[in-house]
């Protein structure tokens, strides 16, 4: 072997390290060149993730920037519980909003359906935060294999003042040489995960002993049967169809929302290695979960022109 | 895929210790629809089990073509508007991993107009897969993509030679177009160029190697992507450390975050900031998960230094008796990404490493020929154009020969206005001599590399403006009415929302009214002007100066008597009446309205306005 083969051998980062140092090298160069970023923090795996890479880039400083949660008002009561732990115990700022006139008229998933209740509590209230406290950034988890009309999203998504994003108008993105600049009002989504999959967020998760939120693993819980999926009733405002009664079963959920629109799976698959295992043995995407992609082919596309990721 | 899966059900930790343990692998797909590109990643995702059920099942629904076989490229489809159109235009990512290695896939369009996309594809590259119709050989557009890949830097070169299938898998034919592209690309930097006889839609030699060619000896397309060596031995040399960020959480703690381009940097390594020059030691590598020894490309670390020196983001840690090269001038490879040409006369924004400076274009020294590749002159660069031009920023940069090293010798350009990424570039540096740390220093601290003058471009005051510059020159006797033209003339524009002054002679000379006139003409403005030139040659001169092609020479040819009656005691001698005048009015025929308005068609035919 000559010396240099032995360096080539030394010196070789596993992939999931060569992710870990980009997106470190993303998430520092977006709080260097922008005035206001924040990050969004949705409490799912993703965004658990991204939070330790946050950490890891500025380690041993505080992170620059707030979290931002958009609640729904109907997120999962474990997910409310993990968010606020979280915050305190990592020291990070929090900033939660919900649509005022939203919750006033009462929007709900039941009564006004998905897409338009996704609208008005995700979308818009997205756009209410991001204008109330003038963020000029907004990190997101969003990573290209979860959905084809991702595969071509950019790392810096730029948006215009009305936080459009339009697929005709974005910059070109070459080596690692990302273009913040913009002009007052306009805003940049900048997504550090784009080159992660599902199994690369896992493992993650797994070898830096991420805490996530618990709904990721099987456990027995109240779940009544729609359209092919399990819904579980986490509180007295799920609306039971006639005939409708829960039962217990042992669930997961792959990705989290709001709860009434998030479908479970029947699993035993209690530890990080386990749902790992049960991801790659039964390979089914993962929106699959997600009730809002089923409306429309290339729903997601149409959802992120309206600014929704 | 079987083996792993084996490994999946029995022994999960075991799988993710070794999954955790792969290689990252870029490569960049080129091929146009036809060729089969979508096929082929197709096949490679659905072979290595990275395509899922729910997929397979919507891919099997949709899938147009008659008969059993999938259609692989159903799998790689993107945006809605591409999928109605049946192309894809920009560049997708897509991932898939196999026992040894984790790809990361840049699949780019292969059509002429979109050498665009198969640059941004390349630029983050290991490897380039190129796809050649065997029935059709080597097109112009095969040599186009290698000298592509050539010039960004991409090191190994992978020609699959698709559609053996429906040759017969002749030998014979695939030899030939091996032969062929090989004698054009031995002129170009690769590594390694490897050929691979495939059919992506039969699956020969694509993940396993096919029994329809026993002739062929060589690895499969994905054997040789799991093998192809990822490190290369100088990307650890020349360590090369841009600052990102400067963290400072207390008083006691000051660290240089940033990734590590190339290059290995150890604890007590001597270094040298820049553009200060100021040496110091490595006290510290910093991690979250604790303190590194050494630390190599591209590991994202913080450095700590023993001494506490000035060092801001956009300086660069490198060793001392190993510097880029420090200056404000260079030459560079340029690929034209918008639809705007390059105004050479105008200033963009370049961003290089972590560090965003103004640059001018001194020189645009040729352009590709995508046909023929040969270098042709040019004036400007328009979308998907390569070319070669010189550059002079104003502050000095740290870089390397795009060649030597991808990292600090890529750049890209914005436009100062629209904030749009408009070209990528790469530093070419044919310098053998190093620069000594003195002169290196000597040249970060002289003064701008810009020679002062306007960073503005007429282009983009005539976009700010939504019109040219232009000098409108009233001529005639006196009492012709000239003046009160000038003001009507004058009114009536700005009430029309263009910009235009009428510039006052009290107390001036034709010559420092024509000086007035081409400065208000050069800010872009409408300038109206009626002081008097009787003489042929005043009227020259004042063409030469302002520009003949902004000048509208308007001939107010009032009736001499009426002047005279208006104007008594005035000088009538020695005016001689313009013989090719842009317009001529009688203004006592005319009412000034009217005048005015033949002024504005006038200007408006020329194209004044936008």
């Amino acid at each position: 072997m000559t010396s240099a083969t032995k360096d080539a051998l030394r010196y070789r980062l596993s992939h999931l390290r060569a992710l870990e140092a980009e997106s470190i090298h993303i998430i520092r160069e977006a709080a260097a060149e922008f005035d206001n970023p924040v990050m969004l923090y949705s409490i799912g795996k993703d965004s658990s993730v991204m939070l330790r890479l946050a950490e890891k880039a500025f380690y041993p400083g505080p992170l620059p920037f707030p979290l931002l949660h958009v609640d729904t008002t109907w997120k999962f009561k474990e997910m409310i519980q993990f968010r606020d732990w979280v915050a305190k115990d990592r020291g990070h700022r929090l900033l939660v909003h919900t649509n005022p006139e939203g919750k006033a008229q009462g929007v709900n998933p039941f009564d006004f359906g998905s897409n338009k209740y996704t609208t008005i509590m995700k979308t818009v209230a997205l756009k209410q935060a991001l204008d109330k406290y003038q963020f000029d950034c907004a990190f997101g988890g969003a990573r290209r294999d979860e959905e084809k009309s991702r595969a071509k999203e950019r790392i810096y998504s730029f948006r215009d003042r009305f936080h459009q994003w339009d697929p005709k108008n974005q910059r070109p993105e070459l080596w690692n040489l990302y273009n913040g600049k913009i002009t007052k009002g306009e805003n940049v989504r900048v997504f550090p995960l784009s080159n992660w999959t599902e199994l690369d967020v896992w493992l993650y998760v797994l070898v830096e002993k991420i805490p996530v939120v618990p709904l990721y693993f099987a456990k027995e819980r109240p779940v009544v049967r729609r359209e092919g999926t399990w819904i579980m009733v986490d509180d007295e405002r799920m609306r039971l169809e006639p005939g409708e009664k829960p039962v217990l079963k042992s669930v997961r959920f792959r990705t989290l929302g709001c709860y009434p629109l998030s479908g479970a799976v029947e699993s035993e698959a209690d530890t990080v290695e386990k749902v790992i295992q049960e991801m790659l043995l039964n390979r089914f995407s993962e929106r699959q979960g997600r009730l809002i992609d089923f409306d429309e082919e290339g729903s997601m596309e149409v959802k992120k022109r309206e600014g929704y990721f | 895929m079987v083996r792993e899966n084996e490994l999946i059900r029995t022994d999960i930790s075991a799988y993710l210790k070794r999954y955790q343990d792969k290689e990252l692998l870029r490569f960049v797909a080129v091929g146009s629809v036809d060729d089969g590109k979508s096929t082929l990643i197709g096949r490679l995702l659905h072979d290595t089990g990275e395509v899922y059920e729910d997929q397979l099942q919507a891919v099997k629904r949709a899938t147009k073509m008659e008969g059993e076989e999938i259609d692989f490229s159903l799998f790689t489809d993107g945006l809605k508007a591409e999928r109605e159109q049946g192309i894809t235009i920009d560049v997708a990512y897509r991932y898939f991993a196999t026992e040894k290695r984790k790809f990361i896939i840049a699949d780019t369009p292969g059509h002429v107009q979109y050498t665009r996309n198969m640059v941004t594809g390349a630029s983050t590259s290991d490897v380039a897969l190129i796809l050649i119709d065997a029935r059709l050989g080597v097109l112009q557009q095969s040599r186009r993509h290698g000298y592509i890949a050539s010039l960004l830097g991409i090191p190994h070169l992978a020609v699959c030679v698709n559609k053996m299938d429906l040759v017969g898998y002749d030998r014979q034919v695939f030899e030939r177009i091996r032969d062929e592209l090989r004698a054009f690309t031995e002129g170009l930097q690769f590594r390694s160029v490897t050929f691979f006889p495939v059919s992506a839609l039969k699956g020969d030699n694509i993940v396993a190697s096919s029994t329809k060619t026993p002739w062929y000896e060589g690895p499969s397309v994905l054997e040789f992507l799991e093998t192809v060596p990822v490190v290369e031995e100088d990307e650890l040399a020349h360590f090369r450390f841009p600052v990102q960020y400067v963290l400072r959480p207390n008083l006691d703690y000051r660290g240089f975050a940033g990734q590590i381009v190339s290059g290995v940097v150890a604890k007590g390594d001597e270094v040298v900031v820049l553009p200060s020059g100021l040496k110091s030691r490595v006290r510290a590598i910093d991690t979250y998960d604790g303190e590194l020894d050494e630390a190599f490309a591209p590991q994202s670390v913080t450095l700590r230094l023993d001494d506490e020196i000035d060092c801001s983001r956009g300086d660069m840690i490198v060793k001392a008796d190993d510097l880029p090269h420090v200056g404000r001038s260079f030459d560079a490879h340029l690929v034209w990404m918008t639809t705007e040409d390059l105004d050479p006369q105008k200033s963009y924004l370049l961003k290089h490493t972590t560090q965003i400076v103004h640059v001018q274009i001194d020189e645009v020294l040729w352009k590709k020929d995508m046909d023929t590749l040969e270098e042709t002159p040019t004036e400007t660069l328009s979308l998907n154009d390569i070319g070669r031009l010189r550059l002079s920023s104003h502050r000095p940069l740290f870089y390397d020969g795009y060649d030597r090293n991808r990292g600090t010798g890529a750049f890209i350009l914005i436009d100062s206005l629209t904030n749009n990424t408009v070209a990528a570039g790469m530093i070419i540096d044919e310098r053998r001599d190093r620069q000594s740390l003195d002169d290196a220093v000597r040249e970060a601290r002289a003064g701008s590399g810009l020679t002062p003058k306007t960073q503005v471009s007429p282009r983009e005051r005539q976009r700010r403006l939504g019109q040219k510059g232009a000098v409108v020159w009233l001529v005639g006797l006196p009492g012709s009415g000239r003046w009160a033209l000038a003001y009507a003339l004058e009114r009536r524009l700005f009430d029309l929302g263009r910009t235009a002054t009428v510039i006052d002679p009290t107390g001036e000379t034709l010559d420092s009214m024509i000086s007035a006139a081409k400065a208000v003409a050069d800010a872009g403005l409408v300038c109206i002007c009626a002081f008097p030139t009787y003489a042929v040659e005043d009227r020259a001169k004042l063409r030469e100066r302002i520009g003949a092609e902004r000048v509208v020479e308007v001939y107010v040819n009032t009736d001499e008597k009426l002047c005279r009656e208006r104007r008594p005691d005035a000088d009538f001698s020695g005016f001689v009446p313009p013989r090719h005048p842009e317009l001529t009015l009688t203004l006592e025929h005319t009412p000034l309205d009217k005048a005015v308005e033949w002024i504005l068609e006038d200007l408006e035919r020329r194209g004044q306005f936008s």
